[in-house]
């Protein structure tokens, strides 16, 4: 057996840069503490770790249980060529958000507690034993592929046997925690600008985890196309653009009459920081990507559902950001601005989350109707498909 | 009986001794440089504000229904019978939820630690328990900061409304606010002119989230036998098709279809 030296191509210099800053940054964070590795203060205690790795990553993690709903709980059939790819790209979610805790916490070696010190009446509490107890019944969803991939006849069987209660599970685990994620926020109603504090910050965080999880869904295939050259059928894009551009509908009516009810839609006339942020995520989320889908040529074309869903999930990150960090920031009387590392971090464990999925999919039957391809070789093979 | 502190800003002469006993009290260094800081911090649990002739003392405000401690997922904080808000350094996880809710952003971090832990006032929780005062309200030279019971002090602060009210604003700063808090502070000059807001909320904060959370039990009950009745009845329709022989039957593999590497 020969070890072959990867290429060099540009993506895999990133990657490589990428990861390297991240180690040096968590070098920093683990041995001078956040202070030193962070732009978090005593006025603004929560920056992107939170925002983005938490708050996006779960939201983007969605795809997971949206699917999985459809698929085994309505029974639409169609779906199950992605169920695979799906499951995997939630579970990692699930796993790199924990990693990112780890990060972020201060005594990040007491992330059990939750486990044994319990307090109901925390938001916090419910998240944490939600996300805990739903990675677990990811987990088990998804070790049937690695099963079987090493052929353990039995433990498929058993899993096979609690397939049902566990995807249920699954779904109300996570419409418990996606929705929590807002309800984090409800206890700041004079910190949290009145754009993004709304009584229905659960019920919006939710709905935005619906769309990005079929967005995402759409867009990993086509990312798929590109680098495995394979992904679904058009017809069924088209269907989840489809029920994508109904979720939309439905999010725009509620998030507008909410704005209106509250008398927070006057202020999208004052010019402002939080305006331009505010109107950056309609635009994004909402009307453009509506825009498109409600033109029918757009709807049906590849091209046309892969534009729209990338800026359904840009339009959504933007919304948990200006949430967690915009609208919090002229209560606190600072402007936040990530530190590098913390930029380095999260930038690192999004790279080894897609190397990651690409050595999952290229080792495990994760695409429809195929077989494992590659037999588990040196691990320097691995190397390669991270950016082939 | 809660306990509690009564801050007259009228009686206060701006002499911090109150910010020098509560350093010493808490083993805090303290000098010059940080009795000129402003914020509270890590190193300094209260602080004077100064604008003019006019002083406010800034704290935690141990409110009644903490908001802090209902957000923290591990109960480090706990609101003690006599009143003071306490903090179990050994539970915490280090998620700052507290210091984003706090409606009065009292929570410290220790930045600067590699294991850090919130620091804030803990009105002198084991002095009170022991019976004593404050070390801030023992060390006060003019009797600006009384401690005692709440409900004799809230007497006491409407009596001195009454007598003077000339010279107070009509308010009595913790009687209501966030649900009410064991820290009432009366003033001479308007709250807001020392940065704080003119409108907190008069109901405690937990309530916002318990409204939601109280909801949990019934969601994932209903939602099981929503879910299970919807698997049921489509799973139904394809085993009957099935029967009927016009259908895959359900968990049955879809008919293959190679596609293309
Ligand atoms: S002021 Fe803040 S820290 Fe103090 S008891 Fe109230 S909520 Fe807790
Ligand atoms: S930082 Fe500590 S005390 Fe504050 S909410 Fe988190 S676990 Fe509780
Ligand atoms: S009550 Fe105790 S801890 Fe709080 S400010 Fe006074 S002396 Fe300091």
């Amino acid at each position: 057996m020969t070890v072959k030296l990867p290429r060099f191509t540009f993506w895999r210099g990133v990657f490589v840069f990428v990861v390297l800053a991240g180690i040096y940054a968590s070098y920093v964070r683990f041995t001078q503490g956040l202070g030193a590795a962070t732009n978090l203060s005593d006025q603004f205690p929560w920056g992107i770790w939170v925002g983005f790795d938490v708050l996006c990553g779960v939201m983007l993690a969605a795809g997971g249980f949206t699917l999985m709903a459809a698929v085994h709980i309505f029974n639409v059939e169609r779906f199950k060529p992605i169920g695979r790819a799906t499951l995997l790209t939630a579970f990692l979610g699930y796993v790199l958000v924990v990693v990112a805790l780890m990060f972020d916490l201060g005594r990040p070696y007491r992330i059990w507690h939750p486990l044994v010190m319990w307090n109901p009446r925390s938001v916090m509490f419910e998240v944490a034993w939600c996300v805990m107890l739903y990675t677990t019944v990811l987990s088990l969803e998804f070790a049937p592929v690695v099963f079987e991939r090493l052929r353990l006849e039995r433990p498929m069987r058993i899993l096979r046997a609690i397939s049902i209660p566990l995807v249920i599970a699954g779904v109300i685990l996570s419409t418990l925690h996606q929705s929590s994620l807002g309800s984090l926020y409800l206890i700041v109603p004079q910190k949290l600008h009145p754009f993004w504090y709304s009584p229905l910050l659960p019920v919006f965080f939710f709905i935005s985890a619906i769309a990005v999880g079929l967005a995402m869904t759409i867009f990993e295939s086509s990312l798929s196309a590109k680098h495995f050259r394979r992904q679904l059928e058009l017809p069924l894009l088209q269907e989840l653009g489809r029920i994508l551009m109904v979720v939309l509908g439905v999010y725009l009516v509620l998030r507008v009459q909410d704005l209106y009810h509250r008398g927070a839609l006057r202020m999208v006339l004052e010019p402002g920081y939080e305006t331009y942020l505010f109107m950056l995520e309609m635009a994004l989320g909402l009307v453009l990507p509506l825009g498109l889908l409600l033109n029918r040529r757009m709807r049906e074309s590849q091209g046309g559902l892969y534009l729209a869903a990338v800026l359904v999930v840009l339009g959504f990150i933007t919304n948990r950001l200006n949430v967690s960090i915009t609208g919090m920031e002229a209560a606190a009387g600072v402007h936040y601005i990530p530190k590098w590392t913390e930029i380095a971090i999260t930038a690192s464990i999004i790279a080894i989350g897609f190397f990651i999925f690409a050595l999952a999919a290229r080792y495990l039957a994760i695409f429809p109707e195929e077989r494992p391809q590659a037999e588990l070789r040196m691990p320097a093979e691995l190397s390669h498909v991270a950016a082939d | 009986m809660g306990k509690a502190i009564l801050y007259d800003a009228t009686l206060c002469i701006g002499c911090k001794a109150c910010e020098q006993a509560c350093s010493e009290q808490n083993h805090l260094p303290y000098n010059e440089t940080i009795a000129a800081e402003e914020a509270t911090s890590e190193h300094k649990f209260t602080s004077v504000l100064t604008r003019g002739e006019n002083y406010l003392r800034r704290m935690c405000m141990h409110c009644e229904d903490p908001t802090c401690a209902s957000v923290c997922p591990v109960g480090a904080l706990r609101k003690t019978e006599l009143g003071p808000v306490t903090y179990e350094e050994s539970r915490c996880i280090g998620c700052r939820y507290c210091m984003v809710a706090c409606p009065f952003s009292a929570p410290k971090y220790e930045w600067g630690k590699v294991l850090p832990g919130v620091r804030k006032c803990t009105m002198c929780a084991q002095r009170v328990a022991a019976g004593q005062a404050t070390a801030c309200a023992e060390a006060c030279p003019t009797g600006a900061t009384k401690f005692g019971d709440r409900d004799e002090l809230i007497a006491e602060a409407r009596q001195r409304l009454a007598q003077n009210p000339t010279q107070y604003v009509n308010h009595i700063f913790g009687l209501s606010e966030v649900g009410g808090t064991s820290v009432l502070m009366i003033s001479g000059v308007p709250f807001e002119r020392f940065g704080m807001r003119s409108n907190y909320v008069q109901e405690p904060l937990p309530l916002l989230t318990y409204r939601v959370l109280s909801r949990i039990p019934d969601l994932v009950t209903l939602g099981s036998v929503l879910l299970g009745g919807v698997w049921w009845i489509t799973h139904r329709r394809a085993e009957v098709a099935a029967a009927e022989g016009n259908a895959t039957k359900p968990g049955e593999k879809e008919p293959e279809t190679e596609k293309n590497p």
